[in-house]
């Protein structure tokens, strides 16, 4: 009877377990074309079009000519492709009295970026490395401060800083707007570092001590050269932000250093002239194209930096 | 034992790790100066009557009375909530709708999420001035409808000032629902697949096991991600300027184009400095109940 | 001569107390071990004489010189962790060198010391790899080669066996013990494995709650338990334990627990037993016999579970209403249900006071 009976268990405890390793592509759906998966694919496909739609709108536009647009449809193909509106926007662009294009905004946008991002992510990589592995006394209490300093509105602050840039002798210089950019950049960046550098075995820190490498020799030969996903994250959080940014663009520069966000939005909006919609798509492109390019290129750490920035730790 | 050795002596606290505290010299600037310091600053600043420029000069509350009176103030926050609302809720059910798609063990799931993903790449200027582009009623969505024969269609958010938020929403959607679905995604699949398998022997339906189990579970991502979109909402500022500059009229405002537009370019200080400290009480409002949750409460139950 | 000495030491984190004016003495060329499961203070003791850790109160001793707030560096020590702590970045001989060059010193005494050092723990061809190309033996090998080529006289090991497998473990536990013989330095090693303390140690600290329970030679400790917590620790299976009542009948002792009367007349009290106290009788699985002939003392009893283990047989019974073990030698069998006679060794049992929990 004992016998029998377990056998039986056996028995059926093998057929579930075999049940269960089956699940997946047994009697559920793996054929192509069940309900369920043309729910699924349908959804997505639909919503991807939604997404797609603007940047095929955005780059037919930027190749028709203006008399193709009058007449025609903003979704239809361009019937003869002109690279003139690119051209166009590019180096003749007019904003105000100037009309030499967004190349003066790019080439703005690159000596804001380059040191800002440089410059934020060294200051924040050394203060998450204080905060992970040097804790002090009050330390804590600062990094608190800071995380919720991130949720205040920038216009809280922007004032205030005015008057210390100015007291600096740096508003409306360079200089003066890499400083706000490290000093907004800095929460997410020092939480991010911190994070990663408390994730590092603790014994390596230890072992380095033991060794005698002080605060700075332990950062630059043993942190730093165990760190650089976390660093290529830090760069495209910062530069993806520093070049998409447009209020402090506006606040802390004098026009003949606007970034591109700004000129951009003065070409398009300036409500002198006729518009010409191609040039304006065209320019459209031609600022969104170095976030696209890091979005692309980096794909999954794109992914991970935004995620990472978003969700505290 | 020997005596007086340099080790047996404690050094004094304050040079300890001092190398720590000097390179966390920045970051106690900024927290002091800038966070605490300017934040102190411009809420003492709003109660005078700053003009063109700061001055001490106490006048009471004035600044708020004039501010609440302003319609154009009134105009902006009533957007903000209509667009925080709508924003809130389409963000959060989209985005986790999504997720949910892209958690079947789809094919292309890496294509897909690159596609859903990089309008968050671009900036809302760029941003806007594609929706405006598109939103064109000569020219975009509400021409094309009507070329395919429904004459009467009328969608032109942009140049009507009761639904230009509404505009404003789509654009940002596009912008920002992406970002939405990878948390999403991110907070399902850390969800243990054996509570998939269990509730599967138990028999539970798919969209029971999603509403019941999963969704309690991930508590602490739906928590995370509202608090991003909201603090993301009352900042929102260079999407309206690109997009509307606030028009038609004022319709489309909102209260950090205000406080913008009366620091540096009406010059009333004290009315930027007062709206602004209401954008703080505003956030205020979103973040400390979360804080205290997620902080506070948490720790009396660990 | 004494080579490390801690003096009332005390660490507080906040309101918890992890060390509590705790003393030691290790004498030069000692091999001391620290043991006890984790939380009671014993990684943390080593990571304040290693000046890793800030103490709260006391004081740390090396060679004479006080070095309570020394840096690590300065101590004279050398250390050796449980993740073995390699720099992933750098190869087996950078990570040896890494040290030596902060200290700046000159590079043909830095090649010599890590040549040696690289001798002495077989590890020459590795010196061109990385840690990521090392097995996990070979890595903790490099580990203590980092400690070596310090040229220190103190080492520190920080459970250095506990991430590999059992195998590996053994085999590099003779090695560390082969290491201390011929290199004659003064070693503490924190360990939870009591295999690893008894059989390396000269003698072991056994700790719980931030305080020294016993500090002996790892025989005694065996034999001879201080207290309940430390007999209990120590030894595998746990020692049996019977809690009864002292008795004098006939001019002999006994424990009578639930009805059964042990004779205890042969155990070697400090201090006389007195009828009617309470005590705590503790016999070693292996120090029970079985089916003795001759034997005057004994209690019968029935097999209620068998573990036969090759080179011994574990039985699992139950006597005086509890249940013990009893580790045989050799391969004789005894099915469960069979009924078996049991005779402690009293000349090697302990006996505890049931409330101090402290040796009789």
């Amino acid at each position: 009877m004992d016998d029998i009976a377990s056998n039986g268990m056996v028995t059926a405890y093998d057929a579930a377990s075999d049940r269960l390793k089956a699940g997946p592509r047994g009697a559920k759906p793996r054929r192509r074309l069940s309900r369920r998966n043309i729910i699924v694919y349908g959804t997505l496909i639909v919503v991807s079009l939604y997404y797609l739609l603007p940047l095929y709108v955005m780059i037919v536009t930027s190749l028709k000519g203006m008399p193709e647009i009058r007449v025609g449809n903003i979704f239809a193909p361009p019937l003869e492709i002109t690279f003139e509106p690119w051209v166009k926007a590019w180096a003749e662009a007019c904003t105000g009295l100037n009309c030499d294009g967004l190349s003066r905004g790019f080439w703005n946008s690159v000596r804001i970026t380059v040191p800002s991002v440089i410059i934020s992510i060294a200051v924040a990589s050394v203060n998450g490395y204080a905060l992970a592995n040097w804790r002090f006394k009050g330390a804590d209490l600062f990094f608190t401060i800071l995380i919720v300093g991130a949720f205040i509105p920038y216009q809280v602050m922007i004032y205030p800083i005015v008057i210390v840039l100015r007291e600096m002798g740096v508003y409306g210089t360079l200089t003066g707007l890499v400083i706000v950019h490290t000093i907004f950049g800095m929460p997410i960046l020092t939480l991010l570092f911190r994070n990663y550098f408390a994730g590092l075995p603790e014994e390596l820190f230890k072992a380095a001590r033991v060794d005698g490498a002080g605060f700075w020799t332990i950062y630059f030969r043993i942190m730093l050269p165990m760190s650089l996903p976390i660093f290529v994250v830090a760069m495209i959080l910062q530069v993806t932000g520093i070049w998409n940014d447009f209020l402090f663009g506006v606040v802390f520069t004098r026009p003949e250093y606007y970034p591109m966000t700004v000129q951009l939005n003065n070409i398009v909006n300036s409500v002198q002239g006729v518009k010409e919609y191609n040039v304006n798509m065209a320019a459209t492109i031609l600022t969104g194209l170095v976030p696209l390019t890091v979005y692309f290129v980096s794909g999954r750490l794109f992914v991970r930096g935004i995620a990472a920035g978003a969700v505290k730790g | 034992m020997t005596g007086q050795t340099r080790g047996s002596v404690r050094p004094n606290q304050w040079l300890r790790n001092l190398n720590a505290k000097i390179a966390s010299i920045p970051m106690i600037l900024t927290a002091v100066v800038i966070f605490v310091g300017g934040t102190a600053w411009t809420v003492v600043y709003s109660f005078t009557n700053s003009k063109l420029l700061p001055r001490l000069a106490f006048v009471g509350l004035d600044q708020y009375e004039r501010l609440w009176a302003a319609p154009r103030w009134l105009i902006s926050i009533q957007n903000l909530a209509v667009y925080g609302f709508f924003s809130l809720v389409f963000s959060l059910v989209i985005g986790f709708v999504l997720a949910a798609l892209m958690d079947q063990k789809i094919r292309f799931e890496n294509t897909f999420r690159t596609i859903m993903l990089y309008p968050f790449a671009l900036s809302f200027i760029v941003t806007g001035l594609v929706w405006q582009w598109l939103l064109n009623p000569q020219y975009g969505i509400q021409s094309i409808v009507r070329s395919l024969g429904w004459t009467s269609f009328a969608f032109d958010p942009l140049y009507n000032s009761d639904i230009v938020i509404y505009g404003i929403l789509i654009a940002a959607l596009w912008q920002g629902t992406g970002l939405v679905m990878c948390l999403m995604l991110a907070g399902l699949r850390g969800i243990d697949e054996d509570i998939w398998k269990a509730a599967r022997v138990d028999g539970i339906p798919m969209w029971k096991t999603y509403m019941l189990i999963i969704i309690p579970m991930m508590r602490g991502v739906f928590i995370t991600t509202l608090v991003i979109i909201a603090s993301g909402i009352v900042k929102v500022y260079d999407l309206v300027v690109a997009q509307t500059s606030g028009g038609p009229g004022i319709a489309s405002e909102v209260p950090a184009k205000y406080v913008y537009d009366y620091m540096f370019l009406a010059q009333n200080l004290g009315q930027g400095f007062a709206a602004s400290t209401m954008m703080l009480v505003t956030v205020a409002i979103i973040i400390v109940p979360w804080a205290y949750l997620e902080f506070g409460g948490g720790r009396k139950r660990g | 001569m004494t080579s490390v000495s801690v003096r009332d030491l005390s660490l507080n984190f906040g309101a918890v107390t992890v060390l509590d004016k705790l003393n030691l003495d290790i004498d030069h060329g000692e091999f001391l071990v620290l043991l006890g499961s984790s939380g009671c203070g014993k990684s943390t003791l080593l990571n304040c004489i290693a000046g890793l850790l800030d103490v709260s109160d006391g004081q740390i001793f090396i060679h004479d010189r006080n070095v309570t707030w020394e840096e690590p560096k300065d101590r004279g020590i050398g250390m050796v962790f449980q993740s073995y702590a390699l720099y992933p970045q750098m190869t087996v001989e950078r990570n040896l060198s890494f040290g030596l060059q902060v200290a700046k010193v000159p590079q043909a005494e830095i090649d010599k010391r890590v040549k040696r050092a690289a001798e002495i723990l077989q590890i020459q061809p590795l010196l061109k790899r990385k840690p990521s190309e090392l097995s996990g033996g070979q890595r903790q090998r490099v580990a203590i080669g980092r400690a070596l080529v310090r040229d220190v006289d103190v080492f520190l090991f920080d459970e250095p066996l506990s991430n590999l497998d059992a195998k590996l473990r053994s085999e590099l536990r003779v090695e560390i013990k082969r290491l201390h013989q011929s290199l004659k330095n003064t070693m503490i090693y924190v360990t939870h494995d009591q295999i690893e303390a008894l059989t390396l140690a000269d003698r072991i600290a056994v700790m719980k709650s931030g305080v020294i329970q016993q500090l002996a030679d790892p025989m005694t400790i065996y034999n001879a338990p201080e207290n309940l917590f430390v007999a209990g620790f120590i030894g595998s299976p746990s020692m049996n334990f019977f809690r009864g009542e002292v008795e004098a009948r006939e001019g002999r002792n006994f424990v009578r627990v639930d009805g059964v009367a042990f004779d205890v007349s042969a155990y070697p009290a400090r201090t006389k037993l007195q009828p009617g106290q309470k005590v705590v009788l503790g016999v070693r699985p292996e120090h029970v016999k079985v089916d003795e002939p001759g034997a005057g003392d004994a209690h019968q009893a029935m097999v209620d579970i068998e573990e036969p283990m090759g080179a011994d047989n574990l039985l699992w019974l139950t006597l005086a209403g509890q249940s013990m073990s009893v580790r045989l030698a050799g391969q004789r069998r005894y099915p469960p249900g069979s009924t078996v006679r049991l005779s402690f060794d009293m000349g090697v049992a302990s006996i505890f006071d049931a409330d101090s929990e402290k040796r009789l």
